[in-house]
């Protein structure tokens, strides 16, 4: 399969745009389910708003969250995938671009420096493109992530010791979330990454907290912390913003990486409860949009 | 756990009969704020034409598009999302608002902390909290941008909206000294050790 690097740009600049007005359905689960569950009066009304706030944009056709965050692309390329990857990489930043100009929404990205904002959401290093690589073969895979900085601002690395052992990563994940309290804009998915060098336990964090929701560890050892956090969390009470109340994450996504046997790094990545998420899945038929 | 409907500018002593837990809806006029905003006034010195006395202000960078100027759009924007941003990074601007411009409510997500509930207190003022990424809805309760100051901070320009029925907001933070933000976080705390007990950890 050759990619249509115009369809790519398109692909880019309609990812943006649907990920920042359309919460995928397992969201939607999940604050079903943690509706169902809440025992605090006023944590029901907030999530009933949170609800709420998604059916209007879906009837007003307009942004979820006006923090229209730093654009992260992931792309994973299959077999028989016939691209120029440099091209690629200006493709998507040149629809990421179009999105902010042409829809048009604010532009959230600053040089670090001078603050300047260039009124495109992109600049250096940004948007951030991610490549990896998949077995599927003539696919290729483009996943955006509008991440808003509420949650981002709560991100959190500690290079622990062996001598603190694993009780050293469970009570960080406990004291991030108490740290964080309503700031994060709670419900959150808490993203823990576990093991790895200090980028890739960061980054290891970043991955578990935009996973969708559902989806569990593929190392049991992962999954089982997963489990345990999730409910250990949920019984600090911080509750939806911060206000109080059972709902304080939807889950803990836990990732894991090997580590150096003198190492045990945790790193902690949130994202807020409008969790935004939006996939394209380019094969010889033709673009397909999901989550 | 009163309500009330305020319509903008409001008196000192309508602020301090608010206490937590109460919500307010806001008619009328409402300003917007944000990091940067606040950098160049009470940092670099830069000042304001808008007179903030008595007026409530939010913590947010909207999304607009630039249109003609009209009767509906007079500041030549249309506001597409509006929505608000955590406070908490701003806490350390809560007193000067107060102080140098009058500003009585501060509108934000995530609360703010000792310092502001202490200017709320000194000064008359509260904190109205809004639900965080709830923008779709928060917009629908805006009019019309209708002037904007400090524009080349865009988005982080000084707004002034007009707004109709902007609310219920929850009084998160009162001028006699409660915060909800403060009790939940000692009621956090104080279940700290429950939490990692049932991870078999000691706290």
């Amino acid at each position: 399969m050759k990619l249509d690097l115009k369809q790519v740009e398109e692909t880019a600049k309609e990812l943006y745009i649907r990920a920042l007005k359309l919460l995928p359905p397992d969201l939607k689960q999940g604050f079903d389910a943690l509706a169902a569950r809440e025992t605090d009066a006023g944590a029901q009304r907030m999530l009933g708003t949170m609800i709420a706030n998604i059916k209007v944009a879906e009837q007003t056709d307009n942004l979820l969250c006006q923090d229209t965050g730093i654009p992260i692309y992931n792309v994973v390329i299959g077999r028989g995938v016939e691209v120029d990857g440099p091209a690629l990489k200006q493709a998507i930043r040149r629809g990421c671009e179009r999105a902010t100009r042409e829809h048009p929404f604010r532009s959230s990205v600053v040089h670090p420096v001078t603050r300047s904002n260039e009124h495109t959401s992109c600049g250096r290093g940004i948007p951030v493109i991610a490549l990896d690589f998949s077995e599927r073969e003539e696919t290729l895979e483009i996943e955006m992530i509008p991440k808003g900085s509420g949650s981002e601002n709560n991100s959190f690395l500690r290079m622990a010791i062996p001598a603190e052992g694993s009780d050293a990563i469970k009570r960080f994940v406990i004291d991030c979330v108490l740290e964080a309290g309503g700031k994060t804009c709670p419900p959150t998915i808490v993203g823990v990454g576990v093991g790895g060098t200090a980028d890739l336990c960061v980054h290891l964090a970043k991955v578990a907290a935009t996973r969708p929701l559902g989806s569990s560890c593929d190392d049991p050892e992962g999954a089982k912390l997963e489990t345990d956090l999730t409910c250990a969390v949920n019984l600090l009470g911080v509750g939806p913003q911060g206000l109080g109340g059972d709902s304080t994450a939807f889950a803990v996504h836990v990732e894991t990486a090997a580590t150096h046997i003198t190492m045990n790094p945790v790193a902690v990545n949130m994202q807020c409860h409008s969790a935004r998420r939006a996939r394209a899945t380019f094969r010889p038929g033709g673009v397909e949009y999901g989550y | 756990m009163a309500h009330y409907e305020f319509t903008m500018p409001v008196t000192e002593a309508e602020v301090r009969a608010l206490r937590v837990n109460d919500t307010v809806t806001l008619q009328g006029t409402l300003y917007g704020i944000r990091d940067a905003t606040q950098i160049s006034l009470f940092d670099r010195g830069r000042t304001t034409r808008f007179d903030l006395r008595g007026h409530a202000v939010i913590h947010t960078a909207p999304n607009v598009k630039r249109v003609e100027r009209s009767a509906a759009f007079p500041a030549g924007y249309a506001p597409l999302c509006v929505g608000t941003t955590t406070s908490d990074r701003m806490e350390r601007f809560t007193e000067p608002l107060m102080q140098r411009c009058g500003v009585r409510l501060i509108i934000g997500k995530g609360g703010l902390r000792e310092g502001s509930l202490a200017a709320f207190g000194g000064l008359g003022g509260a904190y109205l909290a809004i639900i965080g990424g709830t923008a779709a809805l928060e917009t629908t309760w805006i009019e019309a941008i209708e002037d904007v100051d400090l524009d080349d901070l865009n988005p982080e320009s000084l707004w002034k909206f007009r707004v109709k029925g902007f609310g219920p907001l929850l009084v998160g933070m009162d001028s006699h000294g409660a915060s909800l933000y403060a009790d939940v976080r000692r009621h956090a705390l104080e279940r700290r050790a429950a939490a990692l007990g049932s991870l078999g950890v000691k706290s």
